[in-house]
């Protein structure tokens, strides 16, 4: 197997939180153009993960390569959709200079964004449908509309992995499934990792899952064993026999 | 008021109520927005200790204030990013560190230190022509700074991870935010003093948020605020004699809780 192919490969990684471990003896490989879900419990350490792969949170144990090299430097070619309600939605800045945050790390100190820059911030606003909310400020749109402008200024960077946590939540089902729809188009383009308290919405989706609970159960594929749920979720979960619960429905 | 402008003190005065308007006006809009009140009171009180430092070294206490604030403002913004404290506790105990050590230090020098109360309480009326000086080159670092940095630090104050991830060094310009507090509370100090610094800090650049969502227009219509209130302040405490720091306090605190009250009634 290619390493530097792979989008990310996390060999061994440890995190502690004051000496309590939030993650243990993490091993994942994420390959170009998957789109895993990893679902787990609230405080299991689905974020912890993915700031892990975004090099904010540096593993006491293990190693993290991104394209090949260390998060801190490859970090430009990751899309980042942090979760929903960390926001000061009070904050006086509009949909427009949001979006353009994205491509802070495609110009330089002291430099005004370039045409370039833009182009591509309006390339993502259209993407998401939302050219026509650019001048309003963030807080005065609904949460589904906040939640495309977050994933608009993820997508200005033009990322090849896209790293999203709990993108479900806030959004009603209409959207959310809409969303979804959405994911399937841009995995064609990049590998994207979501993860998810909510195993229902995600399985339909995802062509891949993992299950986090300070461990992560994962088989690269889609299958998950009753042992992997009951280790994650600490309850016997009633769901393999048939395949995954369809409680989104996609259309047909 | 015209008859008034003939006097240089009072020319002078107004002179520094502008500049100071300049600076708050500015770094206000980043301390109420990134809601960072706290720390940059805790830098304005710890400056004290250079006020102090000023005396026992019998230069101008202002050049005294200048390292010290800076100092203060690397220190609280160090221990709260990185140490096991919480930020508040951090914070507080380094304010109140930075007072000790100026009252400490007022006291080792010989003699009546005669215009404490002035650097406490602030005295516009007085301000000597090489203070405006330095206020007119704090004013201009400040002015460039944020001009250069203007994109980055929306993103820290908006959302400092994703700042972060998009290769800004988050940490350092939060520093950097902190330094152009303090230099801002060495302007600030001839007009309001140390213990009223918070109110031109906080006061225009709230007061400009219920008119637009835009922080470049924010830190415009808190430049204006800032100039009406403090030479509306600086009249009032002529016309009285009163405190002239207090006064523009009082001004700026006045009309914002009224316009608070009409907006809450009307709505």
């Amino acid at each position: 197997m290619n390493m530097t192919a792979d989008v990310v490969v996390i060999k061994d990684v440890w995190v502690h939180y004051d000496s309590i471990p939030v993650l243990e003896e993490i091993n994942l490989v994420i390959k170009e153009h998957d789109f895993l879900g990893i679902i787990g419990v609230n405080g299991g350490g689905k974020s912890t993960l993915l700031k892990v792969i975004l090099g904010l949170v540096k593993p006491s144990k293990g190693i993290v390569r991104v394209f090949g090299d260390t998060p801190q430097i490859s970090r430009k070619y990751i899309g980042y959709v942090p979760q929903y309600s960390l926001f000061d939605l009070e904050f006086p800045v509009s949909v427009w200079e949001v979006v353009l945050m994205g491509r802070l790390g495609h110009t330089g100190l002291f430099k005004r964004y370039s045409e370039d820059d833009k182009k591509a911030a309006l390339d993502a606003l259209a993407k998401m449908d939302m050219l026509e909310y650019k001048d309003r400020q963030v807080g005065k749109l609904s949460g589904g509309q906040q939640h495309r402008v977050f994933i608009a200024r993820a997508l200005a960077a033009n990322p090849k992995l896209l790293l999203l946590d709990e993108p479900a939540a806030g959004i009603d089902t209409i959207i959310q499934e809409e969303f979804y729809e959405l994911l399937e188009k841009l995995k064609t383009k990049m590998a994207i990792v979501l993860v998810s308290h909510d195993i229902s919405a995600v399985s339909v989706y995802v062509d891949k899952i993992a299950c986090l609970n300070h461990r992560l159960y994962y088989h690269d594929s889609k299958e998950l064993t009753a042992e992997d749920l009951e280790a994650t979720y600490h309850c016997p979960v009633e769901l393999i026999a048939h395949g995954v619960p369809h409680r989104v429905l996609k259309k047909h | 008021m015209m008859e008034l402008l003939q006097y240089e003190f009072i020319r002078n005065a107004i002179m520094a109520g502008i500049l100071a308007s300049i600076s708050c006006g500015i770094i206000g809009v980043y301390v109420v927005v990134k809601r960072i009140v706290f720390i940059s009171g805790g830098i304005a009180h710890a400056s004290f200790g250079g006020i102090g430092l000023g005396y026992y070294l019998g230069i101008n206490p202002i050049l005294g204030v200048l390292p010290f604030s800076i100092a203060s403002a690397l220190s609280m913004g160090w221990v709260s990013k990185r140490s096991r404290l919480p930020e508040d506790t951090a914070i507080g105990i380094l304010w109140a560190m930075g007072m000790s050590i100026g009252i400490i230090l007022v006291s080792l020098t010989p003699g009546y230190a005669p215009d404490l109360m002035t650097y406490l309480f602030g005295n516009i009326l007085t301000v000597p022509f090489s203070d405006i000086v330095l206020m007119l080159v704090l004013d201009a670092i400040i002015i460039l700074v944020v001009y250069s940095f203007y994109k980055e630090f929306l993103a820290l104050c908006f959302d400092e991870e994703f700042a972060t991830v998009r290769g800004v060094h988050a940490e350092r310009l939060y520093l950097v935010l902190l330094c152009l507090i303090a230099l801002t509370i060495v302007v600030l100090i001839r007009v309001v003093g140390i213990i009223l610094v918070i109110a031109l800090l906080t006061i225009p650049a709230a007061m400009s948020r219920q008119f637009t969502s835009n922080l470049k227009k924010m830190m415009m219509l808190s430049i204006m605020f800032g100039a009406v209130f403090s030479s509306g302040g600086i009249w009032l405490s002529y016309l009285f004699d009163v405190p002239s720091g207090a006064t523009i306090v009082l001004v700026m605190s006045a009309v914002y809780l009224l316009y608070s009250l009409v907006k809450g009634i009307s709505s």
